[in-house]
């Protein structure tokens, strides 16, 4: 098993390694001059020349890369062009909002497909199944874009129940900075009205969010409680005479949860993309929308970090599925 | 998960294919009947599909006809979706957007698929340091979330729906290649690969003449679980301005138009929105219906690309 984890971690270095080769080359044959972007539209041709030369733009693309790897590991992602603040700071800064966000969508999309998927296990083949079916496949179809202007539409302009968009209302002082999760900083704090605020602010967000979630996790819980419901040591537990909400804590929904684990690397990935739509309509201040800002403005070390980031994170969180799974079920030896 | 038909009948190529066919027909009364939510899935891909072919012929209006005595008029019996800041009949509009959707997953798919399929076979059958290779490049593109790579790839080569497709393309054809290098590992030990192998056949007679046919039924599943996702990879990144541009009708560049209208004219976001909801529904409702006819132990994650 050592030697397993041993090939894992090598695994991901290569992929780590593979993700800054990939994106550093996108990012640099983006059209639009970063020395440009830098010295402002005022500026003449030879203070772009020098600014170029000062960030060591006009080197040859493999030494600017062997200068980002070298910055890479000692954990600087460089300057971006647009906010003017270091990468790393701007990534720590808006990081926090997107987790908060991503957080919360998983944690709902989660639960809700545990009581459908369970539910549809249990009556198989009837109308509960299909319509568990229907909800996960329709979680899957909305487009998030397009639910979540609907419901600001409904429930912003019409019903005027929740905010239209960000965390808090605009004035509003953001509790201490702990974690930068503005709903735990609030109740560490006890800053309770900023806790109310801050979570108006994420149900609608939130919601679009867990559809996709709820439509990919469903089908995995239905399948794993149909698979332990088959097995022998639930039939042993029925026959003991235990009560059947007991029997599907403690011996049903105890094993399916492992394929539900599996998938949690799938569901980032899903995560990340809807991350992207949804904090742009919501004009949510996190990761997403920041690394949107900076493709647009052809900010490249933003684009590259924050592309490194996510990517990292995605690979890591398999990472650790995989060790998860290989500790959680003896059974499991990979070849 | 293979058609024997297709292995005994190796050889007889429009035959089989005209078999195939018949066989497809007969077998959509027993899959119909299967579920109702494949008979839902079905009439929506048709419905989709004859609405993007006859749709634009038979629109009340020019999608792009201008008219500035009918802006943003609320649906009515004139204009069913109502009309945009223009004048534009959305009605109109939205078909010509679904033309446009199926267009564009239809090239998407067999940019990928075509690829994809390609470098699986030849990587499975020739196996070594080929493999090894091919399936650390797929490994490096499947590392990323696939819309963020999507996104990244559409940024740098400039907002253009060419370019969406290519880039979506460009994201999918690794989960085609896995798929296939898997299938073609263990068909290749398979008496039939073995017997062309004594019988002095090359690879790619082997790959061409043998494997493609016998990999065909699970891609043609895995196409069907795609579709939804290109459809809708392709307007989100519309959405955020990367992808199709205005006035095109792409429904995603449609929807943007209207949001910053969505408290005054709330049909010009909506309708647009609500077609590209069940287009993507009726695909994936086909395709999940199909990966369950085909195999039932066949119960994995929804889709193969869904991010």
């Amino acid at each position: 098993m050592g030697s397993l984890v041993a090939r894992r971690l090598a695994f991901m270095v290569f992929v780590l390694w593979g993700i800054t080769v990939v994106t550093f080359f996108l990012s640099r044959v983006v059209p639009g001059d970063p020395a440009r972007l830098l010295a402002g539209p005022q500026a003449s041709p030879r203070e772009v020349a020098h600014l170029g030369h000062l960030y060591g733009l006009d080197a040859p693309l493999a030494v600017q890369y062997g200068r980002y790897l070298r910055d890479l590991a000692h954990g600087d992602l460089g300057f971006s062009f647009v906010t003017r603040r270091d990468v790393r700071t701007d990534i720590a800064t808006f990081l926090p909002a997107t987790v908060e966000l991503a957080g919360y969508a998983l944690l709902l999309g989660f639960v809700l497909a545990l009581v459908v998927g369970t539910a549809a296990a249990y009556r198989r083949g009837t109308s509960t199944d299909a319509g568990g079916r229907l909800t996960a496949i329709a979680g899957l179809s909305l487009p998030a874009f397009w639910l979540a202007l609907l419901l600001q539409l409904l429930f912003h302009t019409e019903l005027g129940w929740f905010p239209l968009g960000g965390r808090l209302d605009p004035g509003t002082a953001p509790p201490p900075h702990i974690t930068g999760l503005l709903t735990v900083d609030s109740l560490l704090t006890g800053h309770l009205g900023d806790f109310v605020g801050a979570s108006e602010h994420l149900v609608l967000p939130v919601v679009t969010l867990a559809a996709g979630v709820y439509g990919l996790m469903v089908r995995i819980v239905r399948t794993s409680v149909l698979d332990a419901l088959g097995e022998e040591y639930v039939r042993a537990a029925e026959a003991k005479g235990l009560s059947r909400w007991r029997v599907l804590r403690r011996h049903v929904l105890r094993n399916a949860m492992l394929p539900a684990v599996t998938v949690l690397g799938l569901e980032f990935g899903l995560l990340a993309g809807g991350v992207f739509v949804v904090e742009s309509v919501f004009q949510w201040p996190g990761l997403g929308n920041y690394a949107f800002q900076a493709i647009q403005a052809s900010d490249y070390n933003a684009t590259l970090g924050a592309t490194l980031v996510i990517a990292g994170m995605y690979v890591v969180i398999n990472l650790i599925v995989d060790i998860a799974y290989l500790y959680l079920d003896p059974r499991i030896r990979y070849a | 998960m293979i058609d024997q038909g297709a292995v005994a009948g190796q050889g007889r190529l429009t035959s089989a294919a005209a078999g195939r066919l018949r066989g497809a027909l007969r077998a959509l009364g027993p899959f119909l009947l299967e579920s109702r939510l494949n008979v839902a899935g079905v009439a929506i891909v048709t419905l989709v599909l004859l609405l993007a072919v006859f749709g634009p012929i038979g629109a009340p209006q020019n999608p792009d006809r201008i008219n500035l005595l009918a802006v943003l008029q609320s649906p009515s019996i004139h204009h069913w979706f109502g009309t945009d800041n223009l004048g534009r009949d959305m009605f109109s509009r939205v078909l010509a957007g679904g033309r446009i959707s199926v267009e564009v997953a239809a090239i998407i798919l067999s940019l990928s698929v075509t690829f994809g399929t390609a470098v699986g076979i030849l990587s499975g059958l020739v196996g070594g340091l080929v493999d090894e290779v091919v399936m650390r490049v797929t490994d490096l593109f499947l590392a990323f979330p696939g819309f963020i790579l999507a996104a990244a790839i559409a940024a740098t080569l400039g907002p253009s729906l060419q370019h969406t497709v290519l880039a979506l393309a460009v994201v999918f054809w690794p989960w085609y290649t896995r798929l296939t290098r898997g299938q073609v590992l263990s068909l290749r030990e398979r008496e039939f690969v073995l017997a062309a192998r004594v019988a002095r056949a090359g690879t790619m007679w082997i790959a061409t003449r043998h494997l493609v046919r016998n990999v065909l039924s699970i891609v043609v599943v895995q196409v069907s679980l795609d579709v939804g996702y290109a459809i809708l990879a392709t307007s989100s990144l519309s959405f955020l301005g990367l992808g199709a541009q205005p006035p095109s009708p792409e429904w995603g560049a449609i929807i943007t138009e209207g949001r910053s209208y969505i408290q005054t004219a709330w049909w010009w976001s909506t309708f647009p929105g609500l077609a590209l909801a069940l287009t993507v529904l009726g695909f994936n409702l086909l395709g999940d219906g199909l990966r369950d006819w085909i195999d039932p132990r066949l119960r994995g994650s929804l889709g193969g690309v869904q991010e």
